[in-house]
């Protein structure tokens, strides 16, 4: 033993150039602009704090709201990305505690919908409370995640996330042909009344199924909905919380690192995979429960693999392997990639919100990725200069050039307000932007902005600056001509698929993600 | 003479027509020190693989206090009380430095998911446990994987603090036999010293069995109760240090057959 006693201290001074080399890392990390000082803060703020702050500001949003249309689409806008939440934490615990690259992960968000639908709901005249329903749900799609990952335990990486990819898709086929199911053409003799039994509702999926409840008593307000999801979160975050710093937790992420070292350091690595499928599995069932009650419905679109790139998605921006960034990633992606973009709203009249998440979202990127201050507003006034500038050249050679509308709603133009005069007297919107004719000229210039990204990416210093402003133009210019019009389906991936490129490049550890390292 | 803590009987394993073990005897008894030399590729990390189990033997036995380890999963192996460290480092670089050492006690505590994640009596105590386990293990090491290290992830280590963090790591599964994998490797003359004098604190204060595989000689020397050369898989001397060292054999194992002649 060697002679001095240890004596562990927490934190404290600096003492000596060895913390101060040591802790180099940490300085590197906390320098970076706008994003680093807003982690820094995070970081010094107590984590439980933090928690039971965020959850009762979270509690206290229908307190605050009326209940008037806006409200309760503002709710369900809250309740929706508050499923994807428990979505993201489940998928967390496989991908970024034990860093399996489990594509199946759908299914069983699915089956917790389909389990639910099917015992509390007119389809099979079968009306359990939820009590019981939920739990069993769970318990059931846990032992699935356990049986699926069985003949997978060995697999990694690549091999693992093709043979649960096909397992997704086996359910999604499941129940898009389960409406005409024959059991070995016993169906008559089984007591089922037609040679082609509908389980699933195929395409149609399972309509009028029961709001969740508990002893007669129905959550029917978006109000009770919002507060069992938000209770659903908090129980499902703190628990993973607690498993994670378990030895559990630490077997899992030791086994992330190096499956090989955490065999010899006495873990069952194969145990310990499956395990942290079927914990997946559970919340996915969980959240899928609480998904199919609160549409009162079980449809397949819902559970097909685009759901799950963006589970994913939500994931790797907040992320992988934090809960927090689970969380804050399945917000961002949910709030604003899939209703901010909606057109028009279902509830409420809230149009056209997708022209400021996508020039604030421009914005939030320069000002995180372009240092020191003088340069971002060096580009950013050139960005507005050079709309200018084009502007009055299209205003003074073309008649109409600079007349166009912005599109507000579907097949809706107005001037959009004064912060619509400003777009206009930046971009160069001809009239008429949106006859048929004219669109192959928009299709011209999302062309040319998608090669101008990729200039962006290869080229550097001044150059690339230099290049920022009329891509930034653009960008507006097509966005306001082609994309627009189509916020729900292609443009949404669109701009999500840019976002996680963006992401990739400024900060591959997601936005609250640590810094991952493979090999010093 | 009582029976040996490891023994080795006829192994044999080959990859396609690589003989890498041929029939090797080896008797590791409780207290000693054993060390492992030989020229590249001799065999001697096969040799750590199929007693830890990444490996299965094509013939033989491997038996811990007399019972049969040969087909157990690595994992059980480590329980029964075999740990290793590796040649090329395999830390989790992405844990703290704490977290390393605490995560190879899963073997020895119990507590499911569930428990852990109640909080019930048995997860906290284990937790407890394995936290002082951490603490007692880095400290082995005077100040160099203590305070504020411990929260530092791994990969902000020196090399040679990686190696005393391998060290801790395998320690902390309470193994009766600690199977070292070239200690000393990469270390400057200083840190090869140090690493001398830790052995013997192992075996004399943590009362490991201790089996080495080492190619600085010096370190050989200084540790060894008994040097094993191996050579092509097979065993082709065994004794005290100089009995090996001067072993003509060996000699010629190292430096070609001329080399023994010239002399």
């Amino acid at each position: 033993m060697s002679e001095q006693t240890p004596q562990p201290e927490r934190s404290g001074p600096a003492i000596g150039a060895d913390e101060w080399v040591a802790r180099s890392g940490e300085r590197a990390e906390r320098r970076g602009g706008v994003v680093g000082r807003v982690q820094g803060l995070y970081d010094r703020m107590p984590k439980p704090a933090v928690f039971a702050l965020a959850v009762l500001l979270a509690a206290l949003i229908p307190v605050l709201t009326a209940q008037t249309d806006n409200d309760i689409y503002f709710l369900r806008v809250g309740t929706v990305a508050l499923v994807f939440a428990l979505l993201a934490l489940g998928l967390n615990v496989a991908v970024g505690f034990a860093g399996l690259l489990d594509l199946g992960y759908i299914a069983y968000y699915g089956i917790g919908a389909y389990g639910y639908a099917f015992l509390s709901s007119d389809k099979f005249g079968v009306h359990w409370q939820a009590w019981l329903v939920l739990p069993l749900v769970v318990a059931v799609s846990a032992l699935l995640g356990l049986l699926l990952a069985l003949p997978s335990r060995r697999l990694v990486g690549d091999y693992l996330a093709i043979v649960t990819l096909f397992f997704g898709q086996i359910f999604y086929i499941v129940v898009t042909q389960g409406y005409r199911v024959s059991l070995l053409g016993l169906n008559k003799d089984l007591g089922l009344d037609r040679a082609n039994w509908d389980l699933t509702g195929g395409p149609n999926g399972i309509a009028n199924v029961d709001r969740l409840g508990v002893f007669g008593l129905h959550a029917s307000s978006e109000r009770a909905f919002f507060y069992i999801t938000l209770t659903a979160v908090v129980v499902v975050f703190a628990a993973l919380t607690l498993a994670n710093r378990s030895r559990t937790g630490r077997a899992w992420r030791a086994l992330n690192d190096d499956t090989l070292a955490a065999q010899a350091m006495s873990m069952p690595v194969n145990w310990l995979k499956l395990l942290a499928v079927a914990v997946g599995a559970a919340v996915a069932a969980l959240a899928g429960t609480i998904n199919a009650a609160l549409l009162q419905g079980a449809f397949p679109d819902d559970y097909n693999t685009q759901v799950l790139i963006i589970i994913y998605a939500m994931v790797i921006l907040g992320g992988a392997g934090s809960l927090t960034g689970a969380v804050l990633g399945a917000f961002v992606v949910s709030v604003l990639m899939l209703e901010g973009l909606r057109p028009q709203t279902p509830i409420g009249d809230f149009t056209g919100n997708g022209r400021w998440v996508f020039y604030a979202g421009i914005l939030v990127v320069l000002v995180a990725a372009i240092r020191p201050w003088r340069r971002l507003a060096a580009i950013l006034a050139g960005i507005v200069a050079f709309g200018v500038v084009v502007h009055g050249i299209v205003a003074v050679t073309t008649e109409r050039g600079t007349d166009g509308l912005l599109n507000t709603g579907p097949d809706e133009y107005s001037d959009g307000g004064p912060l619509g005069w400003l777009i206009r007297h930046w971009l160069a919107l001809p009239a008429g932007t949106y006859e048929v004719g004219s669109r192959n000229w928009f299709n011209f210039a999302l062309v040319v902005l998608i090669a101008l990204v990729l200039c962006l990416t290869v080229v550097k210093g001044w150059v690339r600056d230099a290049l920022i402003v009329p891509t930034v133009w653009l960008a507006g210019f097509v966005w306001e001509t082609r994309l627009a019009e189509e916020t729900s389906g292609p443009t949404r991936l669109l701009l999500l698929g840019a976002i996680l490129v963006g992401l990739m490049i400024a900060r591959p550890q997601g936005l609250l993600g640590r810094p991952r390292v493979e090999i010093v | 003479m009582a029976q040996p803590l490891l023994q080795l009987d006829n192994l044999s394993k080959s990859f396609g027509g690589l003989q890498c073990i041929s029939h090797l005897d080896i008797d590791v008894r409780e207290g000693e020190v054993v060390s492992v030399i030989g020229p590249n590729g001799a065999g001697k990390t096969t040799l750590f693989n199929l007693i830890t189990g990444m490996y299965r033997p094509d013939a033989g036995d491997i038996r811990l206090d007399g019972e049969s380890i040969v087909g157990l999963a690595p994992h059980k192996i480590t329980n029964r009380g075999v740990a290793r460290t590796f040649q090329t480092l395999r830390l989790f670089l992405n844990m703290s430095v704490k977290d390393n050492v605490m995560a190879a006690t899963y073997g020895r505590t119990h507590a499911s998911l569930l428990e852990s994640i109640l909080r019930l009596p048995r997860a906290r105590r284990e937790e407890r446990e394995s936290n002082e386990l951490a603490q007692e293990k880095l400290s082995f090491f005077g100040q160099r994987l203590m305070g504020y290290r411990w929260n530092q992830p791994a990969y902000s280590l020196s090399y040679a603090n990686r190696r005393r963090l391998e060290i801790a790591r395998a320690t902390a599964t309470k193994p009766r036999i600690l199977l070292l994998d070239e200690p000393a490797a990469g270390m400057n003359p200083v840190e090869t010293h140090e690493i001398t004098e830790l052995i013997g604190e192992l075996r004399k204060d943590g009362g490991y069995t201790i089996l080495v595989i080492e190619h600085d000689m010096h370190v050989v020397e200084g540790i060894s109760d008994r040097v094993i050369a191996l050579d092509h898989g097979e065993k082709i001397a065994e004794g005290t240090y100089e009995q090996v060292a001067t072993n003509p054999r060996v000699v010629e194992a190292y430096l070609g057959t001329s080399a023994t002649e010239r002399k």
